[in-house]
């Protein structure tokens, strides 16, 4: 049994699993800022230079706050329910290629943990995973609002699931494979999938929207409604998991995003200027990187731009127009790489 | 190592399904029910059929369980277990089952036995082939099942449009 790959995949899951996080909780300063922004406000700058240490901050507060599990609860279904929405929000992460190989002493260290032939597969199960830290959560809490945010959360991620996984399709189509790193390869230069597939993009963004949470879908945790949604009962850091992982899924969103549609660590023109490999290699993270923060921004963006649905037209947007045009897509850009090309 | 997994996933499956049936509450037994779903998937891999293992997932802990959840969430069965059968009908269903494992045990008892080796690169489980296959020579019954499901979905519309 070789030792070396083991080392290296350890290495490199612990760095994504640490990055995954970090972004996560500058995330939340991020959206603070941004929100500011967009408000002409200025936003946190108490904490540290520019408010920086502000989601460390916030951090230790969840942890101090005291911890209220509810009497009439099921204890073990309600610490359940954030840690599997936690665990299903990192999983994702370990099938996307971050960057191109580098090159340590002559071992090929390449940047993806997992590379799966059914990558894309993986993602949408993984996502169709997440619904069970939500419902159980909201059902365990053993109160209404939650119980109704948790319906509410698990409804519009199961009708927005079919819409996403058949945007894909069009993707899959073009470049002729599951994995995702063959789908990043196959975007070199200037190919991004983008350009061949926009209707396809714009229905995963939706539906990536959907799939997180977030305005203007965040109907789950509709605070004029319904108190706080799923986590209405929840306190200290079991609360700030939930919201943790929102973040985190909004990060790893992006970057599939960018995976998907935007050509991963690929940028024209890296090719010619004939860098050694490590170098090109990191480059190509920084470009990742850059692309997936730009997707991050947008999120924050849409969520002061647009109002929130109401849920007859979250329902009526999933089922009645985005999953016939996602089938749409999916015809056409067979009929397209049958016919024309 | 592969066989320490499979030791593993193996005590998990069978512990998982044994709590499907003991737990007194629905709840638990939809998630272990779940739990059981992928250690199963484990095996899958373990045969390197990566992609029945994955769809197993999707459709069956993704999409099925989750459906049972919503039923026994919303009934809330959580209460007092339900004692309202009679003894005419756990005699009937311990028979019944009784019988169904028995032919079970038969029919395992006189198939052949021997050590199935795994071919050392199989990629029968992976996507291409499992595509090719299905396309070829199975045509035929992976269309009629397609129309069949076709058909589940018109029913169930038709059936919620009668309600509403």
């Amino acid at each position: 049994m070789e030792w070396l790959p083991i080392i290296d995949k350890s290495v490199l899951i612990l760095i994504i699993f640490l990055i995954s996080l970090g972004i996560a909780a500058y995330s939340t300063y991020a959206e603070r800022k941004v929100a500011a922004f967009l408000q002409d406000r200025i936003g946190p700058n108490r904490a540290g230079p520019f408010g920086l240490l502000q989601p460390i901050a916030d951090g230790v507060k969840m942890f101090m706050k005291e911890e209220i599990i509810p009497s009439a609860a099921d204890k073990f279904l309600f610490m359940l329910g954030p840690c599997i929405f936690m665990m299903t929000a990192l999983m994702t992460s370990a099938v996307i290629p971050w960057g191109k190989p580098l090159d340590i002493g002559g071992y090929q260290m390449n940047l993806q943990v997992a590379d799966i032939n059914i990558g894309v597969l993986y993602i949408v199960a993984t996502a169709s995973v997440g619904v069970y830290g939500i419902m159980l959560g909201g059902w365990a809490s053993n109160n209404k609002f939650s119980l109704l945010g948790a319906v509410r959360a698990s409804s519009q991620m199961i009708s927005y699931e079919l819409a996403m996984g058949l945007s894909i399709i069009g993707v899959l189509l073009i470049s002729n494979s599951l994995s995702l790193s063959d789908i990043v390869k196959g975007q070199e230069g200037f190919h991004w999938n983008i350009i061949y597939q926009p209707l396809g993009f714009l229905i995963f963004l939706i539906c990536a929207f959907a799939e997180c949470n977030r305005a203007p879908f965040d109907l789950a945790e509709c605070e004029t409604e319904l108190v706080g949604g799923y986590h209405t009962e929840y306190s200290s850091m079991k609360l700030g998991m939930f919201l943790f992982a929102e973040y985190v899924n909004m990060f790893i969103s992006s970057a599939l995003i960018v995976c998907l549609f935007f050509g991963g660590y690929n940028f024209p023109g890296i090719d010619n200027l004939d860098l050694p490999q490590n170098v090109a290699s990191i480059i190509s993270v920084v470009i990742f990187f850059a692309k997936t923060f730009f997707f991050i921004f947008f999120f924050m963006w849409i969520r002061w731009t647009i109002p929130r649905f109401r849920y007859d037209q979250l329902m009526k947007l999933g089922w009645q127009i985005l999953l016939p045009l996602s089938i749409f897509n999916v015809v056409a850009t067979a009929a397209w790489l049958t016919f024309v090309k | 190592m592969a066989q320490y997994i499979f030791y593993a996933l193996s005590i998990v499956t069978i512990l998982s399904a044994l709590y499907v049936v003991f737990a007194k509450s629905p709840m638990y037994s939809v998630i272990a029910m779940i739990v059981c779903f992928f250690s199963i998937a484990g095996h899958y891999v373990l045969l390197n059929a990566q992609f029945l293992a994955i769809v197993h997932i999707i459709v069956y802990a993704g999409a099925i369980m989750v459906l049972f959840l919503f039923v026994v969430m919303l009934l809330n069965l959580n209460q007092e277990p339900d004692k309202s059968h009679g003894k005419l009908l756990r005699v009937a269903a311990a028979i019944s089952g009784g019988m169904l494992f028995l032919v079970l045990l038969l029919s395992l008892n006189t198939s052949e036995t021997g050590t199935f080796v795994l071919p050392e690169k199989s990629d029968i489980g992976m996507v291409e082939h499992v595509g090719k296959k299905l396309f070829n020579e199975y045509v035929l019954p992976f269309e009629i099942s397609s129309v069949l499901l076709l058909s589940a979905i018109v029913g169930s519309v038709v059936l919620a449009k009668k309600e509403a």
